[in-house]
């Protein structure tokens, strides 16, 4: 049995006009080995946000389920963290708070010394030495995020569950950033479902990429394998034969999918 | 100092010296003990008052520290409990927008009623004045508190209640780390309405029950024709108004947020 199945996930929304139901994705079914980085790509609208939230049990699926290491989940917990693209950092608390109420709510029975030296490992980990006390207003976009994966990190979760972690990140700032995401698997081989729409960030971090049709009734339409040696750099990769090949690949498959949604509009 | 603010200063210092000249002019002509008491004359009431705030010759003759001692531990009592229940409420309602539509109606009906018309009803029912005074600053610093409580509630970000999800904290921590610091900028705005309108009401709900406090204090110098000491307690009033507003705008700039 796979570590993370998703078993043939269905989501339909009350229609706009308040008649009927949109579907957003149809059927979708695959799988997830025990430290996997799996990364899921479509255009907008195809309900990859909308699956993720569903894994972590923030939306319930219409047909179908999610089921985890044997067992169906249908609520949030502490097995499957999130880290969001808009961060989600809880604004009056501090850098070092934010990740401590997770670390917290993992080992409730932990005293306060163990959690606060296990916080502040995390902390160093994703570079934040010294911005402890800041609040979330305080910094940039790219370090914000590092609070998120510190945080999502600390409680050593079953599967972290990435949605569009880099979207909101200056164009400089996050290569820094997936470097960082890719050494702290690296370092702790966590079962990941990533979502994104960036086919180089997708190739760059994930071990096999899924690829959505465009919503609605999206569908699964292929799930292609990242034949790359770990670890990778980025400056290798850009000449790597392979990679080219994969970029056109998924490239080509977007684009077709745009051109396809364009006829079927006009 | 910057120039704009020598500038606010001087128009402030100008502005009160032309209305204590004003006034002062207006009773200047008027024969002795007659017409309203000038400046002057208030200011040296307000010297002996101040000099023996806490002086207690029986029930009728109190210093003015007494009565304002009096008044602020009225307020106190109804404040803080109405706060508590607003704020309980308040949690309550924004958590589930269903019943607060269901109650929203007889909250707007309670709502602009003065807080004063409750007391025939404490009267009789406590058949205690100084309680009943109490239950009327409660009354009177509901529903601020409470309207926005549930407003702030009511629109925390889904995101940080859905960390809250994930983190499958218990809703007692649920309460403290998330929900009161999310909603707290909302809630300290409706606590500092709340204090304005308790200290307006407590000098009519003293007026009415009459003993001790400030509300009584001005009533009784009425009836004693004694219009300095009237004019001296307004002063004091609006000054602990003021202060007890700054206390509250301390607390809601410690715990105001930006995203």
């Amino acid at each position: 049995m796979a570590f993370l199945e998703i078993d043939h996930v269905t989501k339909h929304f009350p229609a706009p006009d308040g008649r009927g139901a949109v579907c957003v994705f149809r059927d979708v079914a695959f799988a997830i080995e025990e430290g996997e980085f799996l990364t899921m790509i479509g255009h907008s609208g195809c309900g990859k946000s909308t699956l993720l939230n569903i894994i972590a049990g923030l939306e319930r699926p219409s047909e179908g389920g999610v089921v985890l290491e044997g067992r169906e989940v249908a609520r949030p917990g502490m097995d499957r963290m999130v880290v969001f693209q808009n961060f989600s950092l809880m604004p009056w608390m501090t850098v070092f708070e934010n990740v401590r109420l997770a670390v917290r709510a993992a080992h409730p029975d932990w005293s306060r010394r163990a959690v606060t030296a296990w916080v502040q490992r995390y902390v160093d980990m994703v570079g934040l030495t010294g911005a402890e006390d800041k609040r979330p207003a305080a910094l940039s976009g790219g370090m914000r995020q590092r609070v998120g994966l510190a945080r999502a990190f600390s409680t050593e979760p079953k599967v972290l569950l990435l949605d569009e972690p880099f979207a909101q990140i200056d164009a400089l700032t996050r290569g820094v950033i997936q470097d960082e995401l890719m050494r702290m698997w690296n370092a702790t081989r966590n079962t990941v479902f990533m979502v994104t729409h960036d086919v180089d960030e997708a190739i760059l971090l994930s071990d096999r990429i899924a690829l959505m049709t465009s919503g609605p009734e999206a569908r699964l339409a292929e799930i292609v394998e990242v034949k790359l040696a770990r670890p990778r750099l980025r400056a290798e990769l850009l000449d790597d034969p392979e990679y080219v090949r994969l970029r056109a690949h998924i490239l080509r498959f977007l684009v077709e999918g745009a051109r396809r949604e364009a006829a079927l509009a006009g | 100092m910057s120039r704009d603010r020598i500038r606010v200063l001087l128009i402030s210092l100008l502005v009160g010296a032309l209305f204590l000249a004003v006034w002062q002019a207006s009773v200047a002509r008027q024969p002795k003990g007659k017409g309203l008491p000038g400046p002057a004359a208030v200011a040296q009431t307000a010297w002996e008052m101040l000099r023996h705030p806490f002086y207690d010759n029986g029930p009728n003759d109190k210093g003015i520290g007494l009565q304002l001692g009096a008044s602020l531990g009225r307020l106190a009592a109804g404040y803080v409990a109405a706060s508590v229940v607003a704020v309980m409420l308040g949690v309550t309602f924004g958590l589930s927008p269903t019943l607060y539509r269901a109650v929203n109606p007889y909250i707007q009906v309670l709502k602009p009623v003065s807080p004063l018309a409750w007391m025939p009803l404490f009267l009789y029912a406590l058949k205690d004045s100084g309680q009943s005074a109490i239950l009327v600053i409660f009354m009177s610093s509901l529903w601020p508190t409470l309207a926005n409580t549930a407003f702030g509630v009511a629109s925390i970000k889904r995101d940080y209640l859905h960390v809250a999800a994930i983190l499958q904290l218990s809703w007692w921590r649920r309460l403290v780390t998330v929900i009161l610091p999310a909603a707290a900028p909302a809630i300290v705005a409706g606590l500092r309405i709340s204090i304005g309108s308790a200290w307006v009401a407590i000098v009519a709900a003293e007026m009415l029950i009459g003993g001790t406090g400030i509300g009584y204090f001005v009533w009784n110098e009425w009836n004693n024709l004694a219009l300095t000491s009237v004019i001296f307690a307004i002063l004091a009033i609006g000054l602990i108004g003021v202060l007890l507003d700054a206390g509250l705008g301390r607390l809601s700039r410690r715990l105001a947020w930006s995203e």
